[in-house]
């Protein structure tokens, strides 16, 4: 039986970035806020401290700061025609768990998406037609444009101090950074980074080939930095060990140390960390939530009463709730309609490994989680989509992140993977072997979705969720077009043989790829085909928001945490302008 | 290759860590005072023990019959040669040792619940065994192949033939009969993997022997004044632990 405990105004769902801004721009209006985070207490101090951070098996190997699957996990299959059966070990995606959730261990690559990445369907359409769109291929508009956004993605970098160099200033194009990308009002708040050896290859090679070659940029502070919160980011060191670990520099921008403190100076604010949120409870015309349900780490239960519920929880973790509290209505693949499980999208990594001549020294040891060299020539709009056969694109780059040998120790091909000969090969080849990556993005699809599984149960006795998804004929050709355009690139940079293997598999569960997942509580203008409307208030239950990366319709070839950041800066603006002045719809169809 | 690049010594890397904890607490960039950093550098520093000093291996976890295997195992996985030490000199037995006695070894952060049914390679593991349940059967299904093949143990066995009884697994040309093939052999080469790569704070890699041998200059380097100065250059230091900073 739940104690029930003394109401609040907001409960909020999750503290990583989406939980952490919301929590503290609303911690200033004075209202009493708990947020709920399942994970445990995460500081610097004590716990992103050096040398011991520096510890590969256990970040890297063991995933200390990974959620655990032990208390909650999902099922997985290819297609909604296999048995789906529980992810038991980490493997393709790495959610966070802790205050500061991904953010403390993400690796820093902080975009703004494009004005198209933000219109992907009208923006598709104009250009090409409808024809160009496969039949099951669910590709939506955002409800809100770039410049809509554009403040708050201005308002997310200076917090992060990111790094980098505009390539595109109030309309300017500026030859050095990305000219493709949409106008900014701002310059950076921090240049960027120092390129290593293989990125001032890539660079060179890349405008050899007359493509237009930027650093990527960086939430790893290229120089000591106080943001506008006052919070100061140290130097990032290169250390190398960025993606996956906690930074004890605070040169990499997280929420544990920036946004969360400064909720925390307010005494209304409150985080209730080892606590799991089991589900939100509606009112019997299921029209509001009353409260959430949640078992604190000694598994006693609790119901908060609050009048209203932010949820800010990764991916999976918004997406279950809301099937789990049946708020809006679940997706039926059979029907193709329904609206909460829509439009799961992920994201491909693709690319080819180049190996250089003897003698080379690429120093991988020496980087950071963000550092690297990228085009977006052939990302965003910008291949033709209609010559080439497939809608979407790619970032392709090259950047020095870790030379963790556990991770890092690569081998030319034939040679053998143990025994005699294997360290030989080792040794010849760690400081002459690199790569040239592609990141590729990935379309919605009525295949692809996610839902309640009928047969498994997570430690608390829920329903898991049923994540079902395969790779898809137009991702399958954008990988392979990137592939080519990498390979080139590589042998401009000199590469004495490049590796590159066309692969049409399945997806697998299995090898780490990228915790770029997106989708199923979809934001949009039209109740069908979307579980939020555009200021990421639930349709059906009006005190019920959602922010994350679930929100996005489908996923764009870059990482997700800029537009996360700036929907989390534009929520709290539309909770203090308009929904707390008058707590009703603020959409009407 | 030029001298200087050559040589870095400990003392330098250590000052230059020291150095970077109160640049940091001075700006504010590190939460940690620099009396907090003092007084972490004060607790002595643990050598490791030369080969020579080195105790006879105590296992946690093996029984004598494992141990025999695991230490067999992972010296034909990467038995020593004139580029460098093997497994087994490195620690790497033991290193497997405690991460099957660990949270991890016991299956703490996985997903055991049943049903238990067999799926697609892409749907990942399946199985209701942890890893150490995993490594014990597997070893009791190997022996018994090779009891059967040869007349005797894994680890009785001459180099030639663990070389050729770890290729049978390998290319799952032996059906393990507890055990799947693949996952057994995937599981001791990526242990192995770890145990010679990893921190020796976890018991394998002793000596850092590994990382002197690619050259990764280990865990304690600060590179924002040298990643532009040593671009295509050959960077040597000896390499830092997490204990060599403690």
């Amino acid at each position: 039986m739940a104690t029930k405990l003394k109401p609040v105004d907001i409960a909020i769902v999750g503290l990583g970035w989406a939980g952490g801004i919301v929590a503290k721009e609303l911690a200033a209006t004075g209202l009493k806020i708990v947020a709920f985070e399942r994970g445990g207490p995460r500081a610097t101090n004590p716990d992103f401290m050096a040398p011991q951070v520096h510890d590969e098996l256990r970040y890297s190997r063991r995933h200390e700061l990974i959620q655990n699957l032990r208390k909650e996990t999902l099922t997985f299959r290819n297609d909604p025609s296999q048995l789906a059966l529980p992810m038991r070990q980490l493997g393709s995606f790495l959610p966070g768990e802790g205050v500061g959730g991904a953010g403390t261990h993400w690796s820093g690559l902080h975009w703004r998406w494009t004005e198209w990445e933000h219109k992907m369907y009208s923006g598709t359409v104009a250009k090409h037609g409808k024809s160009i769109i496969p039949a099951d291929m669910n590709l939506q508009d955002w409800p809100i444009d770039y410049h809509e956004l554009e403040p708050y993605y201005d308002k997310f970098e200076k917090v992060c101090g990111t790094s980098g160099k505009a390539g595109n200033l109030q309309g300017k194009k500026i030859d050095g950074g990305n000219i493709f990308e949409a106008p900014r009002a701002n310059e950076f708040p921090n240049p960027p980074l120092t390129q290593s050896h293989n990125m001032v290859l890539f660079e060179k090679a890349a405008r050899n080939l007359g493509y237009h070659p930027f650093p990527v940029p960086a939430s790893n502070a290229s120089r000591p930095y106080v943001n506008p919160d006052g919070v100061a980011l140290g130097q990032c060191h290169y250390c190398g060990f960025c993606t996956a670990y906690g930074c004890e520099a605070n040169a990499k921008a997280s929420p544990h140390f920036t946004v969360i403190p400064l909720a925390h100076k307010n005494p209304n604010f409150e985080a209730r960390t080892n606590s799991y949120v089991m589900k939100v409870n509606l009112d019997s015309r299921r029209k509001r939530a009353v409260s959430v349900t949640y078992l604190d780490a000694g598994g006693r239960e609790f119901e908060q009463p609050a009048d209203l519920v932010i949820l800010a929880a990764y991916v999976f973790g918004n997406v279950h709730l809301m099937l789990h509290s049946q708020i809006g209505k679940p997706f039926d693949f059979k029907r193709n309609s329904g609206v909460v499980g829509r439009s799961y999208a992920y994201q491909s990594m693709g690319g080819v490994a180049a190996l250089f001549p003897k003698d080379t020294y690429f120093n991988p040891f020496m980087g950071s989680g963000a550092l690297g060299t990228w085009i977006d020539d052939f990302n965003s709009d910008n291949p033709d989509f209609a010559k080439l056969g497939f809608i979407g694109g790619g970032g392709i780059s090259s950047g020095s992140n870790s030379g963790a040998p556990i991770g890092r120790h690569p081998t030319a091909p034939g040679s053998p993977r143990w025994g005699k000969g294997w360290k030989k090969a080792v040794v010849e080849t760690y400081h002459r072997m690199t790569a040239v990556g592609n990141q590729g993005s990935v379309m919605s699809y009525r295949q692809n979705y996610l839902d309640l599984d009928p047969t498994y149960t997570d430690s608390f006795g829920r329903p898991m969720l049923r994540l079902t998804f395969d790779w898809q004929e137009n991702e399958f050709r954008q990988m392979e077009f990137a592939r080519g355009i990498c390979a080139n690139i590589a042998k401009e940079m000199g590469a004495e043989q490049v590796l590159s293997r066309r692969d049409r598999g399945r997806y697998s569960i299995v090898p780490y790829q990228t915790t770029h997942n997106t989708g199923g509580t979809v934001f949009g203008d039209d109740p069908r085909t979307s579980a939020l409307n555009k200021h990421l208030q639930s349709w059906d239950v009006s005190n019920v928001f959602v922010v994350g990366s679930s929100v996005f319709p489908q996923n764009a070839g870059r990482n997700p945490t800029g537009p996360v950041g700036a929907l989390a800066y534009r929520l709290a603006d539309t909770l203090k302008d308009q929904y707390l002045k008058r707590p009703e719809r603020l959409v009407t169809v | 290759m030029t001298d200087e690049n050559n040589a870095e010594p400990k003392t330098v890397n250590r000052r230059a860590w020291l150095k970077l904890l109160g640049a940091g607490a001075a700006t504010g960039a590190l939460p940690i005072g620099g009396a907090a950093a003092e007084g972490a550098m004060h607790h002595p520093a643990p050598k490791a023990a030369s080969p020579a000093d080195e105790p006879v291996p105590v296992y946690e976890f093996l029984n004598g019959d494992e141990a025999a295997f695991v230490e067999a195992a992972v010296d034909t996985l990467i038995p020593p040669d004139d580029v460098g030490p093997g497994a087994l000199e490195l620690g790497v037995a033991v290193f497997i040792d405690r991460q099957l006695n660990s949270g991890y070894g016991r299956g703490d952060r996985m997903y055991l619940q049943g049903p238990f049914i067999e799926g697609t390679p892409q749907q990942g593991y399946q199985l209701r065994m942890t890893p150490s349940e995993l490594i014990r059967n597997g070893i009791l299904d190997v022996n018994a192949h090779v009891r059967d093949q040869y007349k005797r143990t894994f680890d009785a066995l001459g180099e030639a033939d663990r070389v050729a009884v770890l290729t049978q697994l390998e290319k799952r040309e032996i059906q393990l009969p507890t055990v799947p093939t693949a996952i057994f052999f995937n599981l001791l080469y990526d242990l192995t993997m770890q145990g010679y790569f990893a921190d020796p704070l976890h018991g394998g890699n002793k000596g850092k022997a590994s990382w002197k041998m690619i050259g990764f200059p280990g865990i304690g380097s600060m590179y924002a004044d040298k990643i532009e100065a040593y671009r295509n250059k050959k960077y040597m230091s000896e390499p830092m632990s997490i204990q060599d900073l403690l």
